[in-house]
């Protein structure tokens, strides 16, 4: 069950990624529409975090391509906002919660340029959004995981970008943080941004998400929530993984291949 | 006292320019040093320092001249190609991070040692002087070679200044930075070529094998004292600028004493002082702390104990002998001494004869403990279902930490309780 839509907020089309010269998604073929709460649900190692990193060009593709509004990454880089997971920091780093909400900014402020007093503005008003706002002096380190995870989405929404993927944003957060976090990317959805987020929680998956992306090493479906989140394809993604498909992509890092022959 | 009004005066004119370079090198140094370090590749400052040997050997071959601006270009070179070498041993083959170091250091220096023999058995006049880049010798910036590191120690300066933003950000969060557009792989190479360049420059003052020090202590101190990088990297600089002048102090001062070590070895006094006496990280203050708690829990237990042979007694004002405390509670006689001895000093307690007695305040202070103990007893026991013959311990621990805010709070959930799980009386707050 592959929906594609027409005018889509972002096209990914027949990408195959390898880690490690072995290849973790094979031939994935998307659309998601304008607006979307996306989320994106599989097991451990199905490759939902490779398929976020893909598409913000941090890995690189053995084939296909991915398109935001119909433009390449390099062009619209402005109008996208990536929260990374938060352990693939260092929160020993010497630097206030203001300082790394402020670099949401830097996009904009561009190089040599110091951030200015309306950078600050939007920096404190984007904690205020996530209740962060009383501890914007705070040393990094000393914030619980909850209010790691908050800070990154604050830097985020410094941004005002128009698609945002969030790669595990509940992970080891509070109830109450998550709660936060997902009436916060509800009111982005409302507004017309298109979310994506990796998520493996499946009880939340029907009140949190609008579309949904299911992935085992490949695409198992993509499309309305409603549409998708049914037992079938549920077990189609979680039930086993195709031994097949790990067996081979074993054979192709063990051979040295590429996973694509080059043209 | 002579020396050092005839030095900080600049009576000779060859101090100031030793003291001004060795001031502009330190600092350098400590600001690329404090990048280095939150990027957590301190010992890449150590491979570039070893590495830039060859390269100076080759361009003196080369050129046959000591033109320090040919030297470093060739310093600059070869300090490059280390850590090409070093990610590209990383990168595609399954030797790891500490051993391609390890190995790029030892086979960069071991060439670089190669070639300075033979430059020096060559009977090439000009050569000598060209070991100063091995164990570095300040006292030798003079003239076209003060100019030569001083230029490059302010370009140096200047970039970061210009790029701090962005080096903070590609340090902290490369991945970020690169989705938000940054080419995060021309300020890598421009972050990477100002590590060699302060590399490069700092070696005339403390030489290859110092070096290291002078890029990472500066930076490891000053991160005692600051949790901002903004701050870090003034700290770094004052601390670095601080070892450069009294270096060049002390070598000016005493015959025989050379410059760099001596940096390295102020660096390291500085390092450790941070080590152990910055507030919040040192070791001696979080040390201090503790036995200050120490001193507060022996006290306490100690009024809590009069309190409770008081309340047996129903008298609490009655002397109370040493020895009936440890029937209380298990003091040893040194903790027993040292405690009543505070007590009785702060007034809590006062001494009649070879017995103790409590005072008003502190029969109010152990009631006070008594009396939390026994509240977080009943909370223990009714909020977190513990068994009551498992709570006395938690509650020893608890009744130092609770404030009296806590304490009406808990007052409150309990709906003011006048008996713990073992039918004691709750003392009342009055």
């Amino acid at each position: 069950m592959i929906q594609q839509v027409e005018n889509p907020a972002l096209e990914i089309h027949d990408l195959t990624v390898s880690y490690d010269k072995k290849p973790v998604l094979w031939g994935v073929d998307l659309t998601i529409p304008k607006g979307a709460l996306c989320g994106i649900i599989g097991p451990n190692g199905a490759g939902k975090s490779t398929l976020i990193k893909s598409i913000m060009d941090l890995i690189p593709l053995n084939s296909g391509y991915v398109k935001l509004f119909d433009q390449e990454l390099d062009d619209v880089r402005k109008k996208i906002s990536y929260v990374p997971q938060r352990e693939s920091v260092d929160w020993d780093f010497p630097a206030s919660v203001l300082d790394v909400v402020l670099m949401g900014r830097y996009a904009q402020l561009g190089l040599f340029k110091r951030p200015r007093k309306a950078d600050r503005d939007a920096a404190l008003s984007a904690l205020e959004m996530v209740g962060m706002d009383k501890y914007a002096k705070r040393q990094i380190a000393q914030l619980s995981g909850g209010q790691q995870q908050r800070v990154f989405l604050a830097r985020a929404l410094t941004q005002n970008a128009d698609i945002y993927f969030l790669d595990e944003p509940f992970a080891g957060v509070d109830a109450a943080t998550e709660k936060a976090i997902i009436q916060i990317l509800k009111n982005l959805s409302s507004e017309g941004k298109t979310i994506v987020v990796v998520h493996h929680d499946l009880q939340s998956v029907e009140t949190y998400f609008n579309w949904v992306i299911l992935l085992n090493l490949r695409l198992v479906a993509s499309g309305p929530t409603s549409d998708v989140f049914t037992p079938q394809l549920l077990e189609e993604t979680y039930g086993g993984k195709l031994t097949l498909l790990s067996e081979v992509g074993e054979l192709v890092k063990k051979g040295g291949f590429h996973a694509r022959e080059k043209q | 006292m002579e020396t050092l009004v005839e030095f900080f005066t600049f009576e000779y004119p060859n101090i100031k320019y030793v003291v001004f370079g060795t001031i502009l090198l330190s600092i350098s140094s400590a600001v690329v040093g404090c990048f280095t370090f939150i990027k957590k590749k301190s010992l890449v400052g150590d491979v570039v320092s070893h590495a830039v040997l060859p390269g100076i050997c080759i361009s003196f071959l080369a050129s046959g001249s000591k033109d320090p601006f040919l030297l470093i270009i060739g310093a600059f070179i070869s300090g490059w190609i280390s850590i090409v070498v070093m990610d590209a041993i990383i990168r595609n083959t399954k030797i790891k991070e500490d051993a391609a170091t390890g190995l790029a250091l030892s086979v960069f220096f071991g060439v670089g040692i190669l070639l300075m023999t033979y430059i020096q058995h060559s009977g090439n006049a000009s050569q000598s002087g060209l070991d100063t880049f091995l164990f570095g010798k300040a006292a030798a910036l003079v003239g076209v070679d003060l100019l030569a590191f001083s230029i490059i120690a302010v370009i140096v300066l200047i970039v970061v200044f210009l790029f701090y933003k962005e080096f903070k950000l590609v340090s902290f969060d490369p991945q970020f930075a690169k989705v938000i557009g940054l080419p995060i792989r021309r300020l890598e190479i421009v972050l990477t070529s100002i590590t060699v360049l302060a590399v490069v420059t700092g070696i005339q003052a403390v030489g290859v094998v110092l070096m290291a020090a002078m890029l990472i202590t500066p930076a490891a101190a000053a991160r005692f004292w600051t949790n901002r990088l903004s701050r870090m990297l003034v700290i770094a600089s004052f601390f670095g600028a601080f070892a450069g002048i009294s270096g060049a102090f002390i070598s000016y001062s005493t015959p025989s004493m050379p410059t760099g070590p001596w940096m390295v070895m102020i660096l390291s006094i500085i390092a450790l002082f941070s080590f152990f006496f910055a507030p919040g990280k040192g070791i001696v203050v979080n040390q201090w702390r503790r036995f200050k708690i120490q001193r507060q829990l022996l006290e306490e237990n100690l009024l809590k104990a009069f309190f409770k042979i008081g309340e047996g007694n129903n008298d609490y004002f009655k002397e109370i002998e040493a020895n009936d405390l440890r029937l209380a509670r298990a003091f040893s006689s040194g903790q027993l001494n040292k405690g009543l001895r505070k007590l009785n000093a702060n007034g809590y307690v006062e001494r009649v004869g070879s017995a103790w007695r409590l005072s008003k305040e502190g029969h109010d202070k152990g009631k006070r403990i008594t009396r939390l103990h026994r509240l977080w007893e009943l909370y223990l026991t009714k909020y977190l279902r513990i068994a009551p013959d498992h709570v006395h311990e938690d509650a020893d621990t608890i009744e130092h930490v609770i404030t009296p805010e806590l304490e009406s709070r808990l007052e409150q959930l309990l709906d003011y309780p006048t008996a713990d799980p073992h039918q004691s009386t709750i003392p009342s707050r009055h």
